[in-house]
């Protein structure tokens, strides 16, 4: 019932416009299953499967929107919940920002959808958590775990024609192995829309290697170093960078975008020349969502039906698009970029162990964590390594390092670019290796 | 949901349908829905008794069921207008069991005998799934049935009960106040927040409880387009566990500071702070940047409560301590060998530190948790030594104790129950002591006050803060502001560190609304509460850089 056909979803959708007296009425219908098993301690802690199916309706009258939604589905029920969102939308203070809703509009053929994820039983999950635990048990290892799936789908419409619908599968899973001693650790991501790419077998088995390695760190002076960044290390200060784009923020001169003096950095030059950044939604092994102009997993009730497209943000280093509501787009009179599901960073062609071979003296990093902005002026991020920290001294791997804190900023590193690997898929998006000159560490921490 | 998503999401103006991923936000209602009654205590009883027995029937050896309706009321605002309003509410019922001795949970929203029977039966499935593997079979706390209960936050003015149009002429009031002291831009939200649930289990407790929450807030930004820089200021309220009778503003919960500076209690004046913030994020602009070294740091309860919710409350949870958040929030230093040893330091002896869920005003105060225990409190650190830890029922055991301390929470029907952190509190100075008394004391320091940018590593050692405004102190005076500040300590060097407390008078609450934890991740709310506090030597980055 949760994952509902597109026949199914726009029958729906049609039923809820047909009871509207508003100007205007939009229609979000979203449903999805998702599954979890949690592993601690060599042993399943927490599991459990939900299913949702929602419908959110938006009513406008004049610049006036109320919202209302329901997991009821009877016909009753449907027009009591249109009604409802009129009324609200009635009581409701005018919205000077708001603007008129789509029309029709073609959206990207785009396959999020795996069969294999969308079979997944709590067996399978619970066979996943054993295949991880199992490797470490025999090692006298600790494993901790999760793993997440989902299967959803996301129809929009409105009363101006607009109809669309996705629907789309997704896979996470992540590994931290600790030493019994507790003395090292090591960690592991993967996410994909089709399980079948998934074996939790082997990202343990990384994870495993790098707890085994990471024991009996050694201290080195916190400073300036020469880092790898592991694209799973990577992508969250990338993440944060990339959701700072807002056109707004930066025209409103309260983003790192903004110029002294005002107006933008747009079409400047602000990252080393490799530096090449771009969104595509058809991309297979990041397939996003065909609508977009909203948040959710799977566009859900959230997008405003804006198509979802191929943009470059960063190009050759030179910012060249920022995204915009659709007010702030037509109020500047630029066409109305949607922030994107996910982006891709283009690399190079090396791999990590290249990097590493090629690096005199350097640090290599996992992970970093609890990532917190500090200056949204200079987009300086503070946070620290985990999960397995390495000393690199003449193209190898010498020994574990404890872990250190640091201040750096994105678009500081970015400019600091030595060398970029093969990109890989992490929190949906594709990211290399990157290989950065001094990248700033400033204390050391005991934590392993 | 993550607790910096939910920030960006706001912070972006986007509209109700932005949070579909949301568990706590559930379907848009109308204002007034959220008031219309729902099931009344005998349906709900009714509907729990069939999956007990749903359950009991698929093998279940222990179960509890959580019927629940959670409301909440959101609104956003920037400068003269409305962003958005969210009225949402969501409701089902989730099962939890034990079968072979393992845990199962399964949930839904179609809260019927046929949808709860299959409810029951999947989250017996789920179990008997899991425990193939299994190596370590659940012991759980005893808990005797407490029979029928019923539990309500005391408030004065129920929130949801406040017509819309009131809470927008208020944050219009703040926004347009701080305009005309210089804002460049202002956003306010008003989060609310009333969760109504019916827990039972096969012990044979059946508790209903009307849980309210309140956070009024706001950004304000200077911009000095000239010099390409901007600066902001938070609010300094604090999220609590009352109704709107929290923005009244009365005097005497108003803490007078130095420099005019005010601290709030339980009542919260928005349109001064709004004032205020305005001034000090324009003096921010122009404010000296921090010479890097060590100072002594005199830190404002509205600042410390994250610095004992990250320092204190995360690595005394007894999940963390026993490795079950190893793969995402972490482990801890405070190990269980730490604790037997009954002399661990982890603070000089003026540290006291208590964990309760029953505090007057706080947001983690409930009748019951939700595993149906009652609430208490207990100490976690005393005269600078750790004594205990947080723990559920199927934990304590580990501690010696035969009573679960009740810090079970799930954030919604539709996610399972788990040790989550009760109000952790720094209890007052006994002596008698003003923070001006304090800084008097100070010779080379710094006064910080609010929350700012927080960082701590996954066991819980290392850890850097920020603030929302921070003043030099010389010689016992305070010197002005400085701007570029943060700190940085590990946790038991910082803890010992501490030389002063001011008294009862000064002792505030501080809050987090939206503490995330787990996997999937869910939220929580809790309180901290404390006085001003000194701390010695401590080391400060400057944090300015050009890009």
């Amino acid at each position: 019932m949760a994952i509902l056909t597109k026949e199914e979803a726009k029958k729906i959708i049609d039923k809820v416009l047909a009871y509207s007296k508003a100007d205007e009425m939009s229609v979000g219908l979203s449903g999805s299953r998702t599954g979890n098993i949690r592993y601690a301690r060599n042993s399943v802690s927490t599991s459990g499967e939900t299913t949702n199916l929602s419908l959110a309706v938006t009513a406008v009258f004049g610049k006036k929107s109320g919202t209302s939604t329901i997991n009821e589905f009877d016909d009753a029920s449907l027009e009591k919940t249109v009604r409802r969102a009129e009324e609200i939308a009635k009581l409701a203070p005018d919205n000077p920002e708001y603007v008129p809703m789509l029309g029709p509009q073609k959206y990207l053929d785009i396959n999020s959808f795996s069969e294999s994820t969308a079979g997944i039983t709590p067996d399978y999950r619970a066979q996943a958590a054993f295949d991880s635990i199992d490797p470490c048990v025999k090692k006298n290892l600790t494993a901790a775990g999760y793993l997440e799936d989902t299967t959803g789908f996301s129809a929009i419409g409105n009363s101006k024609g607009l109809f669309g619908y996705n629907k789309s599968t997704s896979i996470d899973f992540s590994i931290t192995v600790r030493t019994a001693d507790g003395k090292g650790s090591g960690y592991a991501a993967r996410d994909f829309n089709d399980a079948s790419k998934l074996s939790a077998k082997s990202a343990t088995e990384v994870a495993m290697q790098k707890a085994l390695a990471s024991s009996e760190a050694k201290a080195l002076e916190p400073g300036k170093y020469t880092v790898i960044l592991e694209p799973t290390a990577a992508v969250d200060l990338l993440q944060n960078m990339m959701g700072s784009m807002d056109a707004r923020n930066a025209e409103e001169g309260r983003s790192f975008l903004g110029k002294k003096g005002g107006g933008t950095r747009l079409g400047e030059k602000l990252f080393d020349e490799r530096v090449t950044i771009y969104s595509d939604p058809q991309n297979l092994e990041i397939p996003g969502s065909p609508f977009g102009g909203g948040g959710g997993r799977f566009g859900g009730g959230g997008s405003d039906g804006r198509p979802q497209e191929k943009v470059v943000w960063v190009e050759k280093g030179v910012v060249k698009n920022m995204y915009y509501s659709r007010y702030w787009a037509e109020k500047k009179g630029v066409k109305a970029i949607a922030p994107p599901s996910g982006f891709i960073f283009e690399g190079g062609t090396q791999s990590l162990a290249d990097l590493i071979k090629g690096t005199e003296k350097g640090i290599l990093v996992t992970r970093l964590w609890y990532i917190r902005a500090v200056d949204p002026q200079t987009l300086l991020y503070t946070g620290l390594t985990r999960d397995g920290t390495f000393y690199i001294e003449n193209g190898k791997i010498k020994h574990p390092v404890k872990n250190f804190r640091f201040n750096e900023s994105p678009v500081i590193m970015l400019n600091n670019l030595e060398a970029m690997g093969k990109p890989m898929r992490a929190s949906g998006n594709l990211v290399p290796p990157l290989k950065i000159r001094d990248f700033t560490f400033t204390s050391l921490s005991d934590a392993v | 949901m993550k607790r910096r998503d939910f920030m960006q999401m706001s912070g972006m103006g986007l509209g109700a349908l932005m949070f579909p991923s949301v568990p706590l936000i559930g379907n848009p209602v109308s204002a007034e829905h959220l008031m219309e009654p729902w099931l009344d205590a005998a349906a709900k009883k009714q509907l729990s008794e069939t999956a007990l027995n749903a359950a009991k029937s698929k093998g279940a050896t222990y179960t509890d069921v959580r019927i629940g309706r959670y409301l909440q009321q959101y609104v956003f605002t920037r400068e003269k207008q409305v962003q958005n309003i969210v009225n949402a509410e969501s409701y089902g019922i989730g099962i939890r069991v034990i079968v072979n001795g393992t845990w199962g949970f399964s949930a839904t929203s179609d809260v019927t005998p046929d949808g709860i029977a299959k409810c029951a039966a999947t989250a017996a499935a789920i179990a008997k799934a899991n425990s193939k593997f299994q190596k370590e079979p659940v012991v759980l706390a005893e808990q005797k049935g407490v029979g029928d209960k019923t539990w309500k936050t005391p408030t004065v003015k129920n929130a949801f009960e406040i017509p819309v149009k009131e809470k927008i002429d208020l944050l219009m009031n703040v926004n347009g106040a701080a305009m005309d002291n210089g804002a460049g831009f202002v956003t306010s939200n008003l989060f609310f927040v009333n969760e109504q649930k019916y827990f039972a289990s096969s012990d044979g407790s059946f508790i209903d409880q009307d849980i309210h929450r309140i956070w009024p807030t706001f950004t304000v930004t200077v911009i000095d387009k000239a010099a390409g820089k901007f600066k902001t200021r938070d609010a300094i309220s604090s999220p609590m566990g009352m109704g709107f009778e929290y923005l009244d503003g009365v005097t005497s919960e108003k803490i007078p500071g130095p420099n005019g500076l005010v601290g709030y209690r339980n009542s919260y004046d928005m349109v001064e702070d709004a004032i205020a913030a305005a001034k000090q994020a324009k003096e921010k602009i122009t404010a000296k940047s921090v010479m890097a070294g060590k100072y002594d740091l005199v830190l404002d309860p509205n600042h410390l409560g994250l610095t004992i919710h990250e320092s204190v409350g995360h690595p005394t949870e007894l999940d963390r301590v026993l490795g079950y958040e190893a793969n995402y929030a972490g482990t801890s230093f405070a190990t269980l060998d730490k604790w037997e040893s009954k002399n661990f330091n982890y603070g000089s002896k003026l540290v006291n530190i208590v964990a309760d869920k029953t505090q007057p005003h706080s947001l983690g105060a409930v009748g019951y948790d939700d595993e149906g225990v009652p609430c208490k409190e207990w100490d976690i650190i005393k005269d600078g030594v750790l004594v205990n830890y947080q723990a559920t029922r199927d934990q304590v055991s580990i501690l010696g104790e035969k009573e679960s301390h009740g810090c079970c929470y799930a954030d919604n029907w539709n996610s399972v129950q788990f040790q989550r952190m009760p109000n952790i509190s720094l209890k007052p100075g006994t002596e008698k002591r003003s923070v001006l008394d304090m800084i008097k004391g100070v010779e080379k320091g710094i006064y910080i006050i609010g929350r700012g940018s927080y960082s701590i590593d996954q066991q819980r050692y290392n850890f850097q803060f920020g603030g929302q405004v921070f003043y030099e102190i010389k010689n016992g005076q305070l010197a002005g502001m400085l701007d570029d500040v943060a700190y940085q300590s590990n946790t038991q060097e910082f803890w010992n560190s501490c030389s002063q407390i001011c008294d009862k008078d000064d002792y505030r609450t501080f809050g987090s609304f939206f503490d995330g934890k787990g996997q999937p991740s869910q939220v929580s709310a809790v309180s901290h509460g404390s006085a001003t506090t000194r701390f010695d030597g401590v080391n400060v980055i400057n944090t300015g850089r050009k890009i």
